[in-house]
């Protein structure tokens, strides 16, 4: 049942909204609206119950073994949320004079000098608001940098085939052309690709390390040498920074541009989607395009830099500084991980992907890329099982749902046949692990004994499979009182 | 070891599984050279103790103040089962909802929030939000030059937000799109619809309508409308949500109405926070769905005739159409939704209305007492929504500080953005007002100018 439908005309909550009635001096009747809009008549009750009742038909971290490939489900400490909803900072209005808010100040200050070291990068922003947007932010960096130095005919950004989807979108929407370059058999990107492909034209190459393929790019320091050496920049996509977080820096790596996922690596909520968090970093060449504002220090006092300091900042790119609860949540965390916490995370979620990709394979799961290490994550390829049996990696993927298990990231990287990227992150204990496992093998029986019921699943879910190409045709985006 | 839970017992059975003789040569791939030695600017680790005693030192530094101030972040006051209910740990730590099946609590609640979207605005269909009202803007921008095809400029009146006027260039400008800016009336405070007659001849994508506008001031929204349509020009209205409760939605602007609305979410329930999170709304009219940026659920049935709720139209999406994507955004901002449809549901359309009729009225009785005070006068004379700009006999950052001594964050110093106005001051007094803040202010006002 919908909200809209528990409603009934009149029912409101007295509590809830000023009880006197107001006039609207001043507004003259042709501003105001004739017909109300269609929000929900219903009792504080309805609503508590209604939502609760809509989120148990979710899966969580909270509820749920989440290991989704590239996504980095940890757990999310309640501490984090907690204290990042203490009264002061909520009730903090943006534009607040900065004499009002230097304990969040020092907080966003302190954020950016962990990430820094963390990064080894030279400078960072916190205001892109997601990844993608951090992405964005980055390749701006990189346009502006080649402009500033009248260099204009760097038009074509160079991505892996492996790469996320937003890299080669992002390049787009910085007006670049993308040149994708291909993955050799050991899942590293094919250096004669990339020397064939870099030339005058290139402005940056935008990598993932460790890819999306779960590998560690082993030829990093030639491939960065190759851009650079064409005069092109390095981007980082830290999509994958769980899976080295204290072991090896962006910046030593030789990237010159690097967005980090707070909401992956530094636990901040996936949230259903949002809201996402994403601080650049950059070496020092690109320190004066950063995108304002950040945060400065001096003899203890904390402000805001702006365009006034930064005149060639690539600018703003949120109303304000960006998602700052967010960037709370992930103060609260690194502070509580500390300096050695922070290197047990690459290495227990190291540990965690390579004993699930040790066991999947006993098992009789084929891997994509058997004679490496995993990085925070590998791929197992069904393609074997979909010729012999018709069972798909979706199949798969929904009946692990029935066994109370969130699947792992299906059909990414692309080039992949049937794939199941399978990330486990440091947060799960080995007996969840293990659990994992056995019904993994469940279902490998099943298809052997009865593919249907894998081709049918899920079966214990609040509805079974869904019909996307009916939703996508009779678009029904809005729902309607009399339809 | 925090938030890992592996006992030596575990690390050694799995160490035997892997074959490896210890966690250290599972990193064996990573080139010596690359290898980071100790991060010396990350501190010890703390207790969730310890790390509480520190935050809520820091929250105790910054205080308290009795907040004035709106210019695009409205204080409002937030129903406790709001955030209760959105932090619970299904909504707060589930991922994208691209596995329908087990993720129908986010779909459908997405799907109820598209409704009371698309009505509050009056519009035909609304995505499930973007990042924030700016940037909504932006994409508003980026899909009026993708529906249009000939025009690449857009008209925007000096009077928007003029943050959003920044983000805007900031995004749209790699993409060889013109922004063209439209004056203001210095009396009135809004862009007068014969002003922009000196535009006829020149071909526009879109033209943007605040309303209200940074000032407060309602634009002549249906005049500005209807002159966009007769030049085949897309009108983008920017609004305030919780004003849409009281005032004519875009929807129904001039003749046929604007064709695209967006605008900043927050003052649906979301705590200002020093900026964020927020979200970015964005609703649109039939005609332009395709083009419309970010995520869209749809209502659909399962394999058994049952209704549920998909993401729908993902062929426009970055991670199906890679360089070719409408853009190349891929979360919305989910969980402030999740806040936002709560809030909506609680105070439903009457409490909504009541919402913003108080928050009106509160501005106007502020005024009124201010405006009684030598030198203090009303900068324009248009009709306004719960926020106006205000002339001081005195330099405005003086009066603010001496505010601020008193506890009270009295407004948003104008001049920041418009130099040429002088010493004003832009202020609001939303629903969380009572009269006793309100005469305090004045009070205070009257000690600071003198």
């Amino acid at each position: 049942m919908l909200i809209f439908e528990h409603a009934r005309p009149g029912r409101r909550n007295y509590s809830q909204a000023p009880t006197t009635t107001a006039s609207t001096e001043g507004i003259p009747d042709q501003f105001l609206r004739k017909k109300q809009p269609l929000l929900p008549e219903v009792s504080e009750m309805d609503t508590v119950r209604h939502y609760t009742r809509l989120s148990q038909k979710n899966f969580s971290i909270d509820t749920e073994f989440y290991p989704l490939g590239s996504c980095t489900m940890k757990y999310n400490p309640r501490a984090c949320n907690a204290l990042a909803m203490l009264p002061q900072f909520l009730g903090r209005h943006p534009l607040a004079p900065e004499d009002t808010g230097q304990g969040f100040l020092a907080c966003m200050y302190d954020l950016q000098e962990i990430l820094k070291d963390v990064t080894g990068m030279a400078g960072i922003s916190l205001a892109p608001m997601a990844g993608a947007q951090g992405e964005l932010i980055g390749v701006m960096m990189i346009r502006a940098y080649h402009e500033s130095r009248g260099d204009h005919d760097r038009t074509e950004i160079i991505v892996p085939d492996a790469a996320h989807g937003t890299n080669p979108a992002t390049a787009v929407m910085c007006g670049f052309k993308v040149v994708e370059i291909a993955t050799d058999k050991e899942g590293n990107v094919d250096l004669n690709a990339l020397k064939a492909a870099v030339g005058p034209k290139t402005a940056g190459l935008m990598l993932t390390n460790p890819s999306t393929l779960g590998v560690f790019e082993e030829n990093v320091t030639e491939m960065s040498r190759i851009v650079h050496e064409a005069g092109g920049l390095l981007y980082y996509d830290g999509a994958n920074l769980n899976a080295v977080l204290g072991k090896v820096k962006p910046g030593d790596m030789g990237f010159d541009v690097i967005h980090i996922n707070l909401h992956k690596t530094f636990s901040t909520p996936h949230g259903g989607g949002g809201p996402g968090s994403a601080p650049v970093g950059v070496a020092k060449r690109l320190l004066p395009f950063l995108p304002v504002p950040f945060v400065s220090s001096e003899n203890g006092t904390y402000s805001w830099v702006t365009e006034k300091e930064r005149p060639q900042s690539i600018g703003r790119l949120s109303a304000h500084m960006g998602n700052a609860g967010v960037l709370l949540r992930a103060y609260i965390y690194v502070r509580l991980l500390g300096r050695d916490g922070m290197n047990r995370v690459a290495e227990f979620a190291t540990l965690n992907a390579n004993y699930l990709m040790a066991e999947l394979k006993k098992a009789g799961f084929e891997i994509a890329f058997p004679t490496r290490r995993a990085s925070h994550e590998f791929i197992v390829t069904l393609k074997d099982i979909k010729d012999k049996t018709g069972v798909t990696a979706m199949n798969l993927a929904k009946r692990l749902l029935d066994k109370g298990f969130h699947a792992p990231t299906t059909y990414f990287p692309i080039l992949v046949p049937e794939c199941l990227l399978i990330e486990p992150a440091e947060t799960e204990s080995k007996q969840t692990l293990d659990a994992f496992v056995t019904a993994m093998k469940e279902i490998l029986a099943e298809i052997k004994e009865q593919p249907d019921l894998v081709k049918n699943a899920p079966h214990t879910m609040p509805l079974r499979k869904l019909d996307d190409v009916k939703a996508a045709r009779e678009l029904d985006l809005c729902w309607k009182p009399d339809a | 070891m925090p938030f890992i839970p592996h006992t030596q017992d575990d690390i050694a059975e799995m160490l035997a599984s892997i074959g490896s003789d210890s966690i250290e040569t599972l990193f064996d791939e990573i080139p010596d050279d690359l290898r980071s030695g100790r991060l010396n600017n990350v501190p010890p680790g703390l207790s969730e103790m310890e790390i509480s005693r520190l935050m809520m030192e820091r929250a105790a530094q910054d205080g308290f103040y009795q907040n004035f101030i709106g210019a695009g972040a409205y204080d409002h006051h937030i129903p406790a089962a709001v955030w209760q209910i959105t932090t619970r740990g299904e909504f707060y730590s589930s991922y994208t909802p691209y596995q329908a099946e087990a993720s129908q609590g986010t779909l459908q609640l997405l799907y109820e929030y598209q409704t009371m979207m698309a009505s509050l605005t009056g519009m035909d269909a609304s995505n499930a939000s973007l990042y924030d009202g700016a940037t909504a803007l932006a994409e508003a921008v980026l899909m009026a030059v993708r529906s249009h095809r000939s025009s690449r400029r857009i008209l925007m009146p000096q009077t928007v937000h003029p943050v959003y006027k920044k983000v805007v260039r900031a995004i749209v400008s790699n993409q060889k799109i013109d922004i063209v800016e439209a004056p203001f009336c210095a009396e009135s405070g809004r862009v007068l619809p014969e002003s922009l007659e000196k535009f006829d001849d020149e071909e526009f994508a879109a033209i943007v309508i605040p309303q209200p506008n940074f000032f407060g001031v309602l634009e002549q929204v249906n005049e500005l409308t209807d002159w966009a349509h007769r030049k085949k020009t897309l009108a983008i209205g920017v609004v305030n949500p919780v004003s849409l409760a009281l005032l004519t939605p875009p929807g129904e602007w001039g003749s046929n109405g604007a064709d695209i609305a967006v605008g900043e979410g927050q003052p649906l329930g979301i705590p200002l926070s020093s900026g964020g999170p927020y979200f970015g709304f964005m609703a649109c009219k039939n005609n332009l769905i395709r083009q419309i940026p970010g995520r869209i659920i749809g209502r659909t049935n399962d394999l058994d005739g049952k209704q549920g709720f998909v993401l729908t139209l993902q062929a426009r999406e970055q991670h199906i159409r890679r360089s070719k994507a409408t853009s190349n955004i891929c979360t919305n901002q989910g969980l402030m939704v999740t806040a936002a449809t709560i809030y909506m549901s609680l105070l439903g359309p009457d409490g909504l209305r009541r919402v913003a009729e108080h928050s009106h009225a509160n501005t106007m009785d502020l005024l009124q007492q201010l405006e009684k005070i030598s030198g203090v006068k009303k900068v324009f004379n248009s009709p306004f929504f719960h926020e106006a700009a205000l002339k001081l006999p005195k330099p405005v950052n003086l009066v603010l500080a001496r505010m601020k001594e008193k506890g009270i964050l009295a407004g948003f110093d104008l001049q920041a953005f418009y130099p040429e106005m002088g010493d004003t001051l832009l202020v609001c007094a939303t629903e969380t007002k009572t009269a006793a803040d309100i005469q305090n202010y004045v009070t205070q006002f009257e000690q600071a100018l003198k």
